[in-house]
């Protein structure tokens, strides 16, 4: 970890502000990722992480602010627009294909890879046939590196969760994303898959040199493998910083403790 | 015996042709959670402009070969159907992406009166015959095994080939190519299918497209059969009950539905109807579908629907 290079800010995120309806989801939040670096959002329940991960993934559309990203800057985002940027996510509340087996899962996730048309496909033939089979090798590392080798056939609704959540990584990874949002990986894990899952997460970091904004809601666990964390609270910016200025920022604790009066 | 084997034969062929119907269905629901009301109105839409084109494409080009004609005619009323696919999704559906099923059901119906009035508009509104040189003699098989043998019609047992190769036709492009995966990924989750760059639009004009160029082959198969005229629309209705039995997630689903109404109609119109006085053809796959329902509403290769609580 301490040998990696961290690079120039890659995305930056301005006085954002959503709000649906009268709820405040976001209220002016300003940060910025730089290149290689992991970044982890984190807060309370409710504190607008996801709102703030959507946002930047074109899902919502902020009121306010803009977003810079590998310098072009932008009122809101779109979500192919950003994924055709290089930027990929994963999802709380997994979003899978269910009916479709890992390997298909994980090769959706090529899509935007694949040059030739409808035709060739069609055909099955020629450069299709090729293109087909260069993207099953890239495909076939990524399910090496996340250790679902067995599970290459097997639908996806049948895995059990940790392994559901390696799968939507993999189809994150698939894309060769230049940023990769997390949002709550370790969500719902035992302290084992939480283990596994924060040794895949540094690795992507270290060998593919990826950006990584994590959300979580665990502390300890983010503490421990982010380089920079945001903290939010009732879509407020209440801390930034590296996990040790964070851990000892009073308005964080006070968040996350509650006060004691 | 013969003719229990004609009976059967007989209800497998039209099974095949409703399957051709409820293929439409199940494409458009499994690839955009959309129920298409407009399937039937695209049929006769699409076997309109087949039936005009085949008669227009001589007078405008004085072409003299009739295999020319029909040829450029599906050409040009497959190129309709896609515009039509086009336009559906520009101006109706992404105006509606993340709305409610019932939503989108009544735009489809909204859909179905306007193709109803454009097509007839177009193309007009009379009896317009498709002459694409299918056989209309019937021919008689295994003469040696039952007295008087089989009495086939040429005709379906046609219309049931080509269903029989358009179903594994968009078996192989559902599953084996990339853009068949899409297409798949998009209908399982549409949110998961943007953040990895898969353009919803474009998948939905290829999905409509596909279900035109399936209403395409259906309108003509039944337009040469029938006669293209208004009450072909209404033969969606009788695929139904097809997808209520065969589920409508389930392409295999549409074709064993198609052909279980198809035999069952025919058999309880031949064996059941006397009981009754005759007539049961018309109702019995809605009953059918009815008692579905209330035994396995998922239909019998539907995905169970289980809630997480």
């Amino acid at each position: 970890m301490t040998s990696k290079k961290i690079g120039d800010v890659i995305l930056e995120v301005k006085n954002i502000s959503l709000a649906f309806g009268g709820v405040k989801a976001l209220s002016d939040i300003s940060f910025d990722v730089r290149e290689h670096e992991i970044r982890a959002i984190i807060g309370p329940n409710g504190a607008g992480k996801s709102s703030m991960l959507n946002c930047i993934n074109g899902v919502y559309q902020p009121q306010q602010g803009a977003i810079t990203f590998k310098g072009q800057t932008f009122r809101h985002m779109n979500s192919r627009q950003v994924a055709e940027m290089g930027v990929a996510r994963t999802f709380q509340n997994l979003a899978l294909f269910k009916g479709m087996s890992v390997l298909d899962n994980i090769m959706t996730g090529r899509n935007l890879h694949m040059k030739r048309n409808l035709l060739w496909q069609a055909l099955r033939w020629g450069p299709a046939e090729r293109e087909e089979i260069a993207q099953r090798e890239k495909v076939e590392r990524i399910i090496d590196f996340l250790e679902i080798q067995a599970y290459r056939k097997t639908p996806v609704g049948r895995l059990p969760y940790g392994l559901q959540k390696r799968v939507d990584l993999g189809r994150a990874l698939a894309m060769e994303p230049q940023v990769l949002l997390l949002d709550e990986p370790m969500a719902g894990m035992n302290v084992e898959e939480k283990q596994d899952m924060c040794r895949f997460i540094l690795d992507v970091n270290d060998e593919f040199g990826t950006t990584i904004v994590l959300i979580e809601h665990d502390m300890g666990v983010v503490m421990d493998i982010s380089d920079r964390v945001v903290v939010l609270d009732y879509g407020k910016k209440i801390g930034d910083g590296t996990p040790d200025a964070v851990r000892s920022n009073d308005d964080v604790i006070s968040a996350y403790l509650g006060t004691s009066h | 015996m013969g003719f229990f084997f004609e009976t059967l034969i007989g209800g497998l062929m039209a099974g095949m042709l409703y399957s051709l119907i409820a293929l439409g269905f199940v494409l458009i629901y499994k690839a955009s959670g959309v129920f298409n009301f407009a399937q039937g109105a695209m049929v006769l839409f699409a076997a309109l402009a087949m039936a005009r084109f085949a008669e227009w494409i001589p007078q405008w080009t004085g072409l003299e070969s009739k295999l020319m004609a029909n040829v450029l005619a599906f050409l040009l009323a497959m190129v309709v159907m896609v515009l039509v696919a086009y336009a559906i999704e520009k101006l109706a559906l992404s105006r509606l992406v993340n709305q409610e099923g019932i939503t989108l059901l009544m735009a489809t119906l909204g859909i179905t009166y306007f193709l109803d009035g454009l097509g007839q508009t177009l193309f007009g509104n009379d009896i317009y015959k498709i002459d694409v040189g299918m056989p209309k003699d019937p021919v008689i098989v295994a003469e040696s095994l039952f007295p008087g043998g089989i009495l086939l019609s040429k005709e379906d047992l046609y219309a049931a080939l080509i269903a029989a190769a358009l179903v594994i036709l968009l078996a192989l492009f559902f599953q084996k190519t990339a853009t068949g995966r899409a297409l798949r990924a998009v209908a399982d989750d549409h949110q998961a299918a943007q953040s990895i760059g898969i353009p919803l639009s474009t998948i939905w004009i290829i999905v409509w497209s596909v279900a035109g160029f399936v209403a395409l082959v259906a309108g003509i198969i039944w337009g040469s059969k029938l006669g293209v005229q208004f009450s072909l629309s209404l033969v969606a209705l009788k695929a139904l009950p097809v997808v209520i039995l065969g589920g409508l997630t389930s392409v295999p689903g549409a074709i064993i539905g198609g052909l279980l109404i198809g035999v069952g109609e025919k058999l309880s119109e031949i064996y059941i109807g006397p009981m009754l006085g005759g007539g049961i053809e018309i109702w019995f796959a809605y009953v059918l579908a009815l008692l579905f329902l209330l035994v396995r509403p998922q239909g019998l290769f539907g995905e169970k629907i289980i809630d997480r609580v």
